[in-house]
């Protein structure tokens, strides 16, 4: 019997699953794709917001607020990709100003520090790129960017490290409430696999969260997919945004967001669009042409050209839009994490926390004591000075044969991404991880050599090499075999 | 740059696919020895490896030869003259140091980190494909996509085969050449679709790869959707009016796994771009001089790094110059003589979208230099007329233009030394009754 499964290994599961971690117990994490970060948090801003958006006393206010604060130090603390580059609300109009105050007011209501309203000229001192059309900016400077890949990998395999289980390829089917040999609630897990009890389950599943959270409550919730179309840039457009920026919402709709990613690249999104289908994470062409439009009210060049990939993602949107957190109360030791679409990336590690916590409350569980807190991503070779590089690769060669190109990822870093805990089965996790296959060619002249890597680590069949698990194989068999 | 060794070397080739193997070969031959090839594969000859197609080398060696067969042609030369080469080997950059020498930073698994110290350097780093995510085809993101060239290495070089139903959007010539081989390994091709009223391929492989295998061409056509999550399940095909935008109603849906991608290369130019050279958008390569000199002096560019090409024997061609004037200009460059010489833009007009130099002293060109060019539509019964100060010196006949067929123009020695005064230089394609 499990004490805890948390049901998905988003970035909200991941980082729920790495702060019980610090307790004792039997923790699973259960997870109907072959990796983590596959739903939601592989497809969204990848940005930290400061809070001064989400409506005062909200969930969504306190969670954004704490998971902002977290971000620095748990950053240094599982070494993954974060930086704090601020964010700026642009006004499109004078008419706008008012909205800016509005947002601010709240802002500080939500206990967001630092903010500013900025003029035109100060804007541009800020954000040198900015076009002609906006005339003021709200200025957060606490906001941030962060790679999500890297953050929910980064609570996975600490998670792991101090003793949680991952299981993957495994879709939870049903949950039945039982009672334990002491007469305590607990429940059963039902996955193609078979029946699996423990004591509490986290409902951490992103747009099925609804479907989870109805098995068990009489309290019915309803997520509606709400797909957002992005647009990312080359590398080399780096350093045309320095800040994210936003669109203060106005006479010309809700505007689009542009902003710089951690490894360099710009990001352009996202659209809206409430869906029935929560797989519908394909892109439109009307969804392209309304980011262009609307990033061209905030930036009069912005390298559109560049545009090296696009993808849409799909938030978690819940009808009374705040988060969903916590034991739902007909449903005992069965605890939500519910409705987690934006600010979620920044809350997340706050209501995994909380989660926790409650969980730990609850469930009585002992601290763990041998918890490591710590956590080491890895290398990145191409950051290192010189001489320190040379060094590493006269100790590791394996550094030093580059196999892609576009992103100058070498094969031992390639094989690192395979053989680290919770290590990449796929290109995709691959690309996840050490983002082979991420640049500008995207995978065209890496992809036949990574397919051969994954096969020999894994003692597979090239043919057998997927893209992003289940049936998505790159190749269907070999030449002539059906001539 | 720290305090790492520089390792001297007076000129180096990056790259060492056609552009890299010609250019070693003519700078050797223009009396330079001290010279190296670095090479990112494992092998010399670069994409060509994965050409296993005939057609290759009917200018230069007035005979059908495979892609590997042409590269070996020009190995062997490297190899008789002991051109030195270093393989697995990736340059990271490329910088210019104050004394004007360039710092090449290189890794491989052999060698580790090695910075070089040149005198010169040939980019020669060919191109890349314009990949799915820069065209905005909107749809889901499955398995079963790949440009043409992916799906050609995982064919020829590993023995894959990538799908059974294939969809080719584009008929650039690697797509049709694609569309041929994974019909001949089995798979069925069902159509190609191209969004420009003409195809960017050459008509021999019209004929050859599609025409005789009975696979339909839709010109004007594009992909509005890809169907699948995990693997790619179908994708709907419609027509484009004249604005390429896709004409509502015209949707046809074609069950299939794969989609190929033949939709135009792009020059490689990272380490170009990172030296500061000043970048054509219209070809997307470095601008040169008659000497395809970058305006980084002593870089030298040459094959698709500089503009893609459709021959390779035309690459090979180019290549030499860019290896005979590196050479030329660490020459001059020991003996003191290198200065600036007055230069000449290449103006043009009549539907030329740009041309390869642009810009020529005069004085340097040494028996001719061939001036590169491409048109921007299909134009029939013309004729391109070379004008020097505003004079016209030479015209030739052209009955069929394309944009898919590089044109040229020769610019010799001995006409130039009739106008030693050219400040005007200008292509104009004409009308030709």
């Amino acid at each position: 019997m499990y004490d805890v499964i948390i049901i998905g290994a988003g970035v909200t599961g991941c980082a729920t699953a790495r702060f019980l971690s610090r307790y004792s117990g039997k923790f699973c994490v259960m997870e109907r794709s072959e990796d983590v970060c596959t739903g939601t948090s592989k497809a969204n801003s990848a940005i930290i917001h400061a809070g001064f958006d989400a409506a005062h006393g909200s969930l969504m206010a306190k969670y954004n607020l704490m998971g902002c604060r977290m971000y620095p130090e748990l950053a240094k603390e599982l070494d993954f990709a974060y930086k704090n580059n601020g964010s700026l609300v642009l006004a499109l109009s004078e008419e706008d100003i008012p909205k800016l105050e509005a947002l601010m007011e709240n802002g500080i209501k939500n206990g967001v520090e630092g903010l500013e309203i900025v003029d035109g000229r100060r804007l541009r001192e800020l954000e040198p790129s900015i076009g002609h059309v906006p005339v003021a900016a709200l200025y957060a400077p606490s906001a941030g960017i962060v790679c999500p890949f890297g953050a929910t990998i980064a609570f996975a395999e600490n998670a792991f490290t101090n003793g949680v289980e991952f299981r993957f390829n495994e879709e939870v089917k049903g949950l039945t409430r039982s009672e334990d040999e002491n007469g305590e609630p607990c429940w059963i897990v039902q996955t193609p696999e078979g029946a699996v009890r423990t004591r509490a389950v986290v409902n951490a599943a992103g747009v099925y969260a609804d479907v989870l959270h109805n098995m068990v409550s009489a309290d019915k919730i309803r997520i509606i997919p709400r797909r957002g179309d992005y647009l990312l840039l080359d590398r080399r457009t780096g350093g045309y945004v320095r800040h994210t920026v936003f669109q203060v919402p106005g006479k010309f709709g809700k505007g689009v967001l542009v902003s710089p990613t951690v490894h360099g690249n710009t990001i352009v999104g996202p659209t809206a669009e409430d869906i029935d289908d929560k797989e519908g994470v394909d892109t439109t062409s009307e969804g392209f042409e309304d980011l262009m439009e609307k990033a061209g009210l905030a930036f009069d060049d912005l390298p559109l050209r560049e545009v090296i990939t696009s993808f849409a993602g799909l938030r978690a949107h819940e009808a009374r839009h705040d988060f969903i957190l916590g034991e739902v109360a007909d449903a005992p030791n069965f605890f939500d994490c519910a409705g987690i679409e934006s600010p979620g990336l920044t809350a997340a590690p706050a209501i995994g926390k909380e989660t926790a916590d409650l969980l730990a409350g609850k469930l009585s569980l002992a601290l763990n004591p041998d918890f490591e807190g710590r956590r080491k991503g890895l290398p990145d070779p191409k950051s290192l000075p010189l001489e320190e590089l040379a060094a590493l690769l006269k100790e590791k060669p394996e550094y030093g044969r580059i196999v892609c190109r576009c992103e100058q990822i070498s094969e031992g870093e390639i094989r690192d991404a395979i053989n680290r805990p919770l290590g990449a089965k796929s290109l995709d996790g691959v690309k996840r991880r050490v983002r082979a296959g991420m640049g500008r060619c995207q995978g065209g002249f890496c992809s036949p050599r990574l397919m051969d890597i994954l096969a020999e680590e894994w003692g597979v069949d090239a043919a057998d090499i997927t893209k992003a698990g289940g049936r998505s194989k790159v190749i269907v068999g070999l030449v002539k075999d059906r001539i | 740059m720290g305090e790492l060794e520089r390792t001297k070397c007076r000129l180096l080739i990056i790259g060492g696919g056609p552009a890299g193997l010609a250019a070693a070969i003519g700078a050797y031959d223009e009396g330079e020895r001290d010279l190296m090839i670095l090479e990112r594969e494992t092998r010399l000859g670069g994409i060509l490896n994965q050409c296993i197609h005939n057609g290759f080398g009917l200018h230069t060696f007035q005979e059908e030869l495979t892609g590997p067969e042409y590269a070996q042609r020009y190995i062997d030369q490297v190899l008789e003259r002991g051109i030195p080469f270093r393989t697995d080997t990736m340059v990271m950059s490329v910088t210019k140091a104050e004394d004007g020498t360039k710092e090449v930073m290189t890794v491989s698994e052999e060698e580790g980190l090695v910075l070089y110290r040149a005198e010169a350097v040939v980019l020669a780093m060919g191109c890349r494909e314009r990949s799915r995510g820069a065209l905005n085809i909107p749809g889901f993101r499955p398995a079963g996509i790949f440009s043409a060239g992916t799906a050609q290495r995982l064919v020829n070089i590993e023995g894959y085969l990538p799908g059974r139903r294939v969809v080719i959007l584009g008929s650039g010539d690697i797509g049709l050449i694609m569309a041929r081989r994974m019909t001949l390994e089995g798979a069925k091709v069902l159509v190609c679709a191209e969004l420009m009223p003409y195809s960017g391929g050459l008509k021999r492989n019209i004929v050859q790869c599609l025409d005789d295998f009975g696979i339909p061409l839709k010109l004007s056509h594009t992909v509005v959707r890809i169907e699948g999550k995990e693997r790619v399940e179908g994708v709907v095909i419609a027509e484009v009016g004249p604005d390429r935008k896709p004409v509502k109603g015209t949707e046809e849906h074609y069950d299939c796994d794969t989609l190929l991608l033949s939709v135009g290369l792009l020059p490689e130019n990272e380490l170009t771009i990172g030296l500061g050279a000043n970048i054509s958008r219209t070809t997307n390569g470095p601008v040169v001089n008659e000497s395809l000199e970058c305006s980084v002096p002593g870089v030298f560019a040459a094959g698709n790094v500089l503009h893609v090409h459709d021959l390779v024997d035309y690459v090979s061609e180019e290549a030499r110059l860019a290896g005979q004037s590196a050479a030329r200009y660490i020459r001059e460059a020991e003996g003191g003589t290198v200065e600036e010489k007055a230069r000449v833009e290449v103006k043009f007009s009549g539907g030329i979208r740009y041309t390869v130099p642009t810009y020529i002293a005069p004085e340097k060109v040494h028996a001719f230099l061939k001036i590169r060019f491409r048109v921007g539509d299909v134009m029939t019964n013309r004729k391109v007329v070379l004008y020097l100060n505003g004079k016209a010196v030479s015209a030739k006949k052209r009955r069929v233009m394309a944009p898919g067929e590089m044109e040229e123009i020769v610019l010799t020695e001995k006409l130039l030394k009739k106008y030693p005064d050219v400040t005007d230089l200008e292509i104009k394609v004409e009308e030709d009754a």
